[in-house]
Parts: C-alpha cells; sequence; structure tokens
C-alpha cells in the first residue's frame, strides 16, 4: 500500500495545468511543421508559420500559447494499492486546476449553470475528472485542457450496423469539413467507434491525447484513419479554413466492443494547439 | 500573398472600400473586444432603447476573451474566438453603426447581408497564435461589463495587429472561395 497526499496532488495538478498551457508536446509540434511542408496555399503557409511562432514564444516567455485554456479535463489513474491521505481527491485535483489558472494567468472559461445562469466561477473549476482505477501502486494524472471552439464542432452519431465502414467515413468526414474554419483548422479529430452512446464520446475524447500522428495497433483501424485523413483533407478547408491542404493533422480512432444492434461513432475535434500533460506518482 | 495594407481604426468609408477579401492588413489604433455574453447585453440595451456603455458607432470589435496580464504585460494570450455565435448579434450592431469585426470562421447571411447594407468588413485574426498577437496590444483596459471577466468589453490599443480581410463591404467572402480553390473531392 503506497500513500499520496492529496497536498501533493494539488502540486502536481497545478504544474501540469501550467505545463499544458504553455508547452505544446513535440509531438504536436512535429505534425504541424510537416504539415508546412505539405500545404500549397499561401495563406495556409501563412498561418502555419505564424502558429509555430505562437508556440515558440509562449513556451519560451511561458505564457499560454492559447487564450482559450480550456475547460480542464483530468484524467486519472489510480492504483488499486493506493491510499490517498489528507482529504477528498477529486477535491485536491479541483484545488489543483484553481491554484493553476490562478497562479500562471490562464483564462477563467467556465460558467456555474450551463443554461440559467451563466455565472463565470472565476478559478475555472469544476473539472471534468475521470477516474479509472487500474493494478498497482501508482497513481497518473493527466490534464487535458480542452478549448470550445473545437468541442462546439464535435459530434456523435448512433449508427445502423448495415452502414458500415462507409457511413463511418461520411460521418467523421462530412463532421470536420462542415465544421469548416470554426475549430481552428488544422485539427486533431478524436473519434471512438463502439460501446455505448457515452461509451463512444469517451473513446473519441481519449483518443485526442494518443501521441500526435501515431497509427491504431490493429491494421483495419490503422486503414481507415489514414483513409479518413485523406479524404477530409482533400475537401480544401485548409489552414484556419481559408483554403489549403492541410486541414487535420491526424486521426486517432479507438474503438471496443458493441451491442449487436449499434454502431456509435463520436468525432472530438480538437484545435492544433492540442495540449495534455501528465505525470504518474 | 498580397503586400500587407497598414490600416488605422476608427474605420472610415473610405478604407472599408478599399479592402477587399483576401487582403492582408496591419490594423492600429483603438478597438473593443466582445463575446457572446456581452453582444448579448448590448443588444438588449438596444432593444430597451437605453444608452449604451460604449459608443459603437464606427467601432471595431474583436471577438475575443483574454488571458489576464503577466504582470509585465498589457495584456495575455488574445487570439479570436469563433465569430459564428456572434450572428445572431451582429447585424443589429451593425444597423447601428459598427464598420469592423475580428474574429475567426465564417459568417450566416444575414450577417453578409448587414455588412453589405451598412458598408462594413469582416476580418480574421489567426486562431490559436494568441501569443503572437498579445505583442501588438499595447495597452488593455475594461471600460464595461467588469463581472463577465475575461469576457467584460476591453478597450485595446493595438498597433500592427495582422489580420486577414475574410469578408469585404461587398459580400465576398474568402471562407467560400479560399476552399473552392483547393477542393479536389
Amino acid at each position: 500500500m503506497k500513500e499520496i497526499s492529496t497536498q501533493k496532488i494539488t502540486e502536481v495538478v497545478e504544474s501540469l495545468c501550467l505545463e499544458a498551457a504553455y508547452n505544446l508536446g513535440q509531438d504536436v509540434e512535429a505534425l504541424i511543421r510537416s504539415g508546412l511542408a505539405k500545404e500549397e496555399s499561401e495563406f495556409g503557409k501563412y498561418i502555419i508559420g505564424q502558429i509555430l511562432d505562437n508556440i515558440e514564444i509562449a513556451r519560451n516567455e511561458k505564457t499560454a500559447m492559447c487564450q482559450d485554456t480550456g475547460i480542464t479535463v483530468v484524467y486519472v489513474e489510480i492504483g488499486q494499492d493506493v491510499h490517498v491521505v489528507g482529504g477528498s481527491l477529486q477535491e485536491a485535483i479541483h484545488e489543483g486546476v484553481r491554484k493553476g489558472y490562478t497562479s500562471g494567468y490562464l483564462r477563467k472559461s467556465v460558467v456555474a449553470d450551463p443554461l440559467f445562469k451563466r455565472i463565470n466561477t472565476k478559478d475555472n473549476t469544476p473539472a471534468v475528472i475521470y477516474l479509472d482505477m487500474v493494478p498497482g501502486e501508482s497513481l497518473k494524472i493527466m490534464v487535458v485542457p480542452k478549448g470550445g471552439g473545437s468541442e462546439n464542432m464535435s459530434a456523435i452519431k448512433m449508427l445502423k450496423p448495415s452502414d458500415g465502414v462507409d457511413g463511418v467515413k461520411d460521418f467523421i468526414v462530412q463532421t470536420v469539413t462542415q465544421a469548416g474554419g470554426n475549430p481552428c483548422p488544422p485539427v486533431i479529430v478524436g473519434v471512438g467507434i463502439g460501446g455505448t452512446m457515452e461509451k463512444a464520446a469517451m473513446l473519441a475524447k481519449k483518443a485526442l491525447t494518443r501521441q500526435a500522428g501515431k497509427a491504431n495497433e490493429d491494421p483495419n483501424y490503422a486503414r481507415l484513419e489514414s483513409e479518413v485523413l485523406e479524404k477530409i483533407n482533400l475537401s480544401g478547408v485548409g489552414p484556419q479554413g481559408l483554403g489549403g491542404r492541410v486541414t487535420a493533422l491526424a486521426v486517432h480512432i479507438e474503438d471496443f466492443p458493441t451491442h449487436i444492434a449499434a454502431l456509435p461513432v463520436a468525432v472530438n475535434i480538437n484545435c492544433h494547439a492540442s495540449r495534455h500533460a501528465e505525470a504518474i506518482l | 500573398m498580397a503586400q500587407i495594407k497598414k490600416i488605422n481604426t476608427p474605420l472610415t468609408e473610405e478604407i472599408i472600400e478599399s479592402l477587399h477579401a483576401g487582403d492582408r492588413v496591419a490594423i492600429t489604433g483603438v478597438i473593443y473586444t466582445g463575446r457572446d455574453a456581452a453582444h448579448k447585453r448590448l443588444v438588449q440595451t438596444i432593444a430597451e432603447g437605453k444608452p449604451l456603455p460604449v459608443e459603437i458607432n464606427g467601432q471595431t470589435i474583436y471577438y475575443v476573451g483574454p488571458c489576464p496580464a503577466k504582470p509585465n504585460q498589457a495584456i495575455g494570450s488574445c487570439g479570436p474566438t469563433t465569430s459564428g455565435r456572434m450572428d445572431t448579434y451582429s447585424p443589429i450592431l451593425l444597423d447601428q453603426g459598427q464598420k469592423g469585426m475580428i474574429g475567426k470562421g465564417p459568417r450566416n447571411q444575414s450577417v453578409i447581408d448587414a455588412m453589405k447594407r451598412n458598408k462594413a468588413v469582416y476580418f480574421a485574426a489567426i486562431g490559436g497564435a494568441g501569443a503572437v498577437i498579445a505583442r501588438t496590444v499595447r495597452k488593455a483596459q475594461v471600460v464595461a461589463y467588469e463581472d463577465l471577466g475575461p469576457e467584460a468589453i476591453h478597450r485595446l490599443e493595438v498597433v500592427d495587429f495582422p489580420c486577414i480581410v475574410v469578408i469585404d463591404c461587398a459580400g465576398n467572402d474568402l471562407y467560400k472561395i479560399g476552399p473552392e480553390k483547393f477542393r479536389q473531392a
């Protein structure tokens, strides 16, 4: 049995909020750079150049790369042999977010009620927390600040099994291309196929945190990823929707067994600032 | 790619008529920030026939909710938000004399019609380039709706703020023209 204090968890969450907002992963940056080489549109090249400059400035000056520092999604994998001491795990995470968004000069982008009282909570809490229990005695925390513009362009559809591969492809491609310039292309596309409605959505969100551009290990899904990516990039939407070759940088598909009657497909879009940071305690 | 045109706010009709979809511009002068919540209040105030907290006539509104400024900064990261969410409100403000809009993403036909009717222009700033854009902001100050936090209306003084003219006052729309050129399927 390993003991981990809530104080330690709060400290780690705070620093992960800053790390994610300031310092884009090298994997995502490398994909953006390769997009610059593929882009033919003059505006597209200019835009990708500015995005790369922006990444550099944010990293060097420890400033948020995008003002939309997101609603904070936090994935926790807690080992069965971990004992959290000193209070509530969830409250420790919220406290870390509260501190990070204040000390890091990050924007507070959460309203307390989605419909009737859209009043800013002023500290970016509550975080959206997903707990998963796993064997072992470590605690893994991943912070994913998720921007609103790209989240708004996401979609879920309960397809019929007879819609098959073509139905899945069409739904993903349509969702991304109809979003046009709204989600800040070039985007990363997370897709969840199977499970139940909410499981598909969870898979799509988690897919965004995969190493950028890494293919699914199943060759069938890997082929689907590359075919969908190609089709999206034939749309002409381009960087920021102003026309060009590079609309998406990668398509990440995750799958799960499903009901005999079902073929759920969820598409969660992330902008080029595809941010996440993790730590293992 | 076109030469960068340097322009100043407030935008005159002469400047607006000289801008075409696809022009790159560098904007210098005063602009105001405003997002969904501020637009909703502005439009409600107009409907009630009350005076607005800031003069909209002749002005440019930038759709942004900035990060807080660090001690050595005028403003934190401040890239554009999705303009489409303002489509419900913009025609009303354009009819009140608003001349410029800065954001990202396409606008609907009722906004474009209002732009043609009132001779206004819509610029795109680069979404996600908030740290680059922040360097062009010299001064930022909240002038209305402080309770909205990042959504409050700020008065910004900008120098060579980089934008692209995406919809001009004749209704030419780079979000249609641009992708059309590169569409292969």
